[in-house]
């Protein structure tokens, strides 16, 4: 495995993208030289972020270019083979998946993961375990402790499906919501594990302009109301470049650009990545 | 909004589950007390009652957490083992016990030892999945059957004397071999009876129902129906399917207890591969997570074969046949429809949706 490298926090400049307000703080998150191969395929490698305590940042790439290795990487669905990932300044190394989401990484999926047997409210309830303390015994007997966090669960599900209006939809079984509402509840879902920061995997796949419009609004909104980092995958560069404040570029597994909107349209590695490289006249 | 659809649907089948065992209680009992009642029934009401348990506490596995155990029947001959063993023990330790009372700690005991069977078989097989955890789980129930076919446990004035492969105990005077290897158990006083099992029944729907209406139940159908996105919303997956395996082999030893002291001698091949099977049958009939079906089909699997008496040597064919009916009646789609449409409620929800 990889080495035993002491977790210092790395000067910020070398992985800067943080904007302007969240200078004074320390990263939510910052990655240092992350890596994993594959086998002798290196999926991604030298991949440095950090990302600013309520910034909204994108991950973009050509397919392939190991966009969603990074998200698995971050949630230790993946085990690292180089590198070191901080959360809040803390090593996440010895964490598994599950700790990592109760340390406040939450995450949303590419190819849609819900409960799908399990009703709406019942999917955002789910996202609560871990901070619900009845035991399972009181759970049994139905002592005082079960019946006060199930009520307060259920307003904490209700409140937080109201943000995308949802709460009429909380007794419908999430398999046959529409393709759109899956996809908002993930979102719900993800937040209802409390988190600092919150992993986006293409959230406007599939989804209409007036859809795609609709949850960008949200995603801001998201920000605002809970003071939380967003980092998101996305292919829709009109979405990334309207509410983004920092993106990164991979491209073969390695970041290939970093910076404010602005500076990636105009970067000649960003183009070629996505275009192509220019015939030689 | 008031009360949801969901949640006052799921009481309802609840409540008719309690309800339908309630009933089936009180005139088995007033036939039982009247002596009113078949004496083939009569030997069947706790058998009955112990395969209800087991298809209930399967089902739990099998449908609310998704892993296909093959073992349910280890669980029960451990219950089994050491609960007569403790009952037969308090028995002759203690003279002049009422028999209710050793019936009581012969299930506890049952359920404690089935249960820290389930953890340490759990420990190490639940990291794997699907097939894998179905072929150790199979295994197990099978070395639980060789351990106990060579297992000799003595009582004298001394307590407790063990010993494998030959009878080593070496009891004192007075002292009385329990547990005599193949032989099992002999002796055993029938203390079981409906009320207990009427008893168990309700204790185990009433356990499984909270579990299923609570958090850990919510996280146990998360981790079934997608585990890694249940890992990624901080469920830990191992706690709970642990958690499971351990109420389940409870339960299972609870009916196993009850299920042996209906009956003068025990012996460990009785809860073999073919008891798993016939267990997992009931919960597959009854419909996976369904515990109103796993409490009528264990009902009324265990009574068919005694029903079809009349077809003597055909009789197990036509229990195949049956069985093979019904399943196909039970997943027919036109068959669905109907039953859906005639199910009262439905109009409402469709209003609401």
């Amino acid at each position: 495995m990889s080495t035993k490298k002491e977790t210092v926090l790395v000067p910020m400049p070398s992985v800067n993208m943080i904007p302007e307000r969240d200078f004074d703080k320390s990263p939510a998150l910052e990655c240092i030289n992350l890596g994993i191969s594959f086998g002798g395929l290196k999926a991604v490698e030298n991949f440095n972020i950090a990302l600013g305590r309520t910034e909204i940042s994108g991950l973009i790439g050509p397919n392939g270019a190991g966009k969603t290795t990074v998200f698995n990487l971050l949630t230790k669905v993946y085990e690292p083979t180089e590198g070191t990932i901080l959360l809040e300044g803390k090593d996440t190394k010895s964490l598994t998946t599950a700790q990592v989401n109760q340390a406040g990484i939450a995450r949303t999926f590419q190819n849609i993961r819900l409960f799908q047997n399990l009703t709406v409210e019942d999917n955002v309830k789910v996202a609560m375990d871990s901070q619900m303390k009845y035991s399972l015994l009181s759970g049994i007997l139905r002592l005082p402790s079960y019946w006060k966090e199930e009520r307060v669960a259920r307003e904490r599900a209700m409140e937080l499906l109201s943000i995308f209006n949802m709460q009429d939809l909380a007794d419908t079984k999430a398999g046959s919501l529409p393709y759109g509402a899956q996809r908002r509840l993930e979102i719900v879902r993800a937040m209802a594990t409390n988190p600092t920061i919150l992993l986006l995997d293409e959230p406007a796949a599939g989804m209409n302009p007036s859809e795609t419009a609709e949850l960008m609004e949200n995603i801001s909104h998201i920000r605002d109301m809970f003071h939380i980092a967003i980092l998101l995958i996305e292919h829709d560069m009109n979405l990334v470049m309207n509410i983004c404040e920092g993106i990164a570029v991979m491209n073969f597994g390695r970041i290939i650009a970093k910076g404010t909107p602005s500076q990636i349209q105009a970067n000649p590695a960003v183009i070629e990545a996505y275009l192509g490289k220019k015939k030689e006249a | 909004m008031g009360k949801t659809i969901r949640n006052s649907r799921t009481r309802t089948v609840n409540f008719i589950t309690y309800a339908l065992v309630i009933i089936a209680y009180i005139i088995l009992q007033s036939m039982v007390s009247s002596g009113n009642i078949k004496s083939v029934l009569k030997g069947m009401l706790v058998p009955i009652c112990a395969y209800i348990v087991m298809a209930v506490s399967l089902n739990l596995t099998v449908g609310v957490l998704g892993e296909l155990s093959l073992g349910h029947a280890g669980f029960m001959s451990v219950g089994a083992f050491t609960g007569v063993t403790a009952a037969m023990a308090m028995f002759y330790g203690i003279p002049g016990v009422a028999p209710w009372l050793r019936l009581l700690v012969g299930m506890v005991t049952g359920a404690v030892f089935a249960a820290v069977a389930g953890l340490l078989i759990g420990i190490p097989v639940l990291r794997l999945r699907g097939d894998y955890l179905a072929i150790v789980t199979l295994a197990f129930g099978e070395i639980i059957k060789s351990l106990i076919n060579n297992l000799y446990v003595g009582f004298d004035s001394k307590g407790f004397h063990l010993s494998m492969l030959e009878d080593k105990t070496n009891l004192l005077e007075g002292g009385k071999l329990i547990i005599g290897g193949p032989m099992g158990i002999g002796g055993i006083k029938k203390i079981s009876n409906l009320t207990a099992g009427f008893i168990l029944v309700m204790i185990t729907l009433i356990v499984v129902f909270h579990i299923m209406n609570s958090r850990s139940g919510r996280a146990i159908m998360a981790i079934r129906d997608n585990r890694i996105a249940a890992e990624s919303v901080g469920i830990n997956v191992t706690k709970y399917k642990l958690t499971v395996f351990t109420i389940s082999a409870a339960l299972a030893g609870a009916a196993g207890a009850l299920f042996a002291m209906n009956y003068s001698t025990i012996v460990a091949n009785k809860f073999d591969f073919n008891t798993s099977i016939l267990v997992l049958v009931f919960v597959v009939l009854g419909g996976l997570s369904n515990m109103l079906g796993s409490v009528i089909a264990a009902a009324a699997l265990t009574i068919l074969p005694e029903a079809l008496r009349q077809f003597s040597e055909y009789r197990m064919l036509v229990y195949a046949i049956v069985l093979i009916l019904v399943m196909l009646a039970t997943n027919n789609p036109a068959l669905r429809a109907l039953i859906d449409k005639l199910k009262p409620g439905r109009k409402n929800e469709e209003k609401e949706g």
